[in-house]
């Protein structure tokens, strides 16, 4: 049988830190491990319920997360369907914008519909 | 044919499935902790544990209809080399990631076509098995297909590695497909259509795997040479460590349990 080079011998054989160092451009289809981009995932638990955000992970391209996805996020049955979204296209809030964000809403109790009645034959409400 | 001898080939040609995926399952395991990334850790381990499953529920029913009492665990632990009836493919040592990768891609493509055929066996239990399983090596198929397209449309490295591992593997796929004729009664299960030919296997698992490997930029091997047996128990060199390693816990410390 012939014998192949075995992942632990390939780890000591250390790639060059860069396609620059290396003197040649890399027109890779993948970005190297360790650039591999950060994916947010988002599973929705069952129809009806809308996809929730249920962490991270590195992937090299969509595909690839969404399968990455599936195998760390979903084993246990936990969903349906599959978002995934690069981390780095997702624009945040920050923390400094807190303040202006989200205190005004706090004295606008008009804004909660409890002001009227709910008919007892409306049910599901 | 008896109900004796019949219940005997069914357990025979359970066996051989089974041991198909108690084999590969052990060898992925090798790459617990040691994969690429931690996410393609968990992917590996979820197939091998696929598989293990696979194998519970075909030496189980082996050993059923064995009619010997023979458990899935004294079938899996108790057996010596000679008694697998495994084909060599799912034997050969993980190499690198990519010859790993080809060989899930040959073997999950042709579990695929033989889940699909069995779904249909007349044998109430294999149908039920397989039509699950089949769902299962659907994702082992498309997961490898994945790889294998970035790997060989990849760099020159990832490229240079995955016609290595399809040159390694390819050989032993011959073994996939031969005819049971040498047991005239598993031939007989055929007929019965308890079992499913694997000569007819061969072109749908050609075209996939030709599509795949089209796509991943890699050429179809057109070796001759291949290497067979391992349905009648003769096995490959790396064989024994395998089983040595999986067995010894069980064969120190009979029925241990944690």
């Amino acid at each position: 049988m012939p014998c192949r080079r075995g992942p632990r011998q390939r780890k000591i054989r250390q790639m060059p830190t860069s396609p620059e160092a290396a003197g040649a451009s890399v027109p890779s289809a993948l970005p190297a491990r360790r650039d591999w981009p950060l994916w947010e995932v988002f599973v929705r638990p069952r129809r009806g319920l809308s996809h929730t955000h249920s962490g991270s992970l590195h992937a090299p391209d969509a595909e690839l997360a969404l399968r990455n996805a599936r195998d760390l996020y979903t084993r246990r049955q936990e969903g349906v369907s599959i978002w995934v979204v690069r981390s780095s296209d997702i624009t945040a809030s920050t923390a400094d914008e807190k303040d202006s964000f989200f205190d005004p809403a706090a004295d606008k109790v008009y804004r909660h519909p409890t002001f009227y009645e709910i008919p007892d034959e409306v049910e599901h409400l | 044919m008896s109900q004796r001898v019949l219940d005997g080939t069914v357990a025979r040609y359970c066996l051989a499935l089974g041991d198909d995926a108690l084999v590969l399952s052990q060898r992925l395991c090798q790459w617990a902790a040691d994969a690429p990334a931690i996410e393609e850790d968990v992917a590996l381990m979820n197939i091998a544990l696929d598989l293990i499953g696979q194998a519970r529920s075909f030496l189980s029913y082996a050993g059923v209809r064995e009619g010997c009492g023979r458990t899935e665990d004294d079938l899996a632990y108790l057996r010596d080399e000679r008694d697998f009836r495994n084909v060599q493919l799912v034997e050969l040592a993980n190499g690198d990631f990519a010859t790993t990768m080809t060989r899930q891609l040959l073997f999950s493509a042709y579990q695929y076509e033989l889940y699909e055929g069995l779904s249909r066996s007349s044998d109430e239990e294999i149908a039920a098995v397989a039509a699950k399983a089949f769902k299962e090596v659907s994702y082992h198929r498309d997961h490898a297909a994945t790889w294998v397209v970035r790997l060989g449309d990849g760099t020159d490295e990832s490229h240079g590695r995955t016609v290595a591992g399809i040159h390694a593997a390819w050989p032993y796929t011959a073994e996939l497909f031969e005819p049971l004729d040498f047991d005239a009664a598993l031939v007989g299960l055929v007929e019965a259509r308890i079992a499913v030919d694997p000569a007819s296997l061969h072109e749908p698992w050609l075209g996939y795997v030709t599509s795949v490997l089209t796509k991943a930029t890699v050429e179809v091997p057109s070796t001759t040479w291949a290497p067979a047996g391992g349905r009648r128990g003769l096995h490959t060199e790396g064989f024994g460590y395998l089983l040595a390693e999986m067995q010894h816990l069980h064969r120190s410390f009979p029925g241990a349990t944690w």
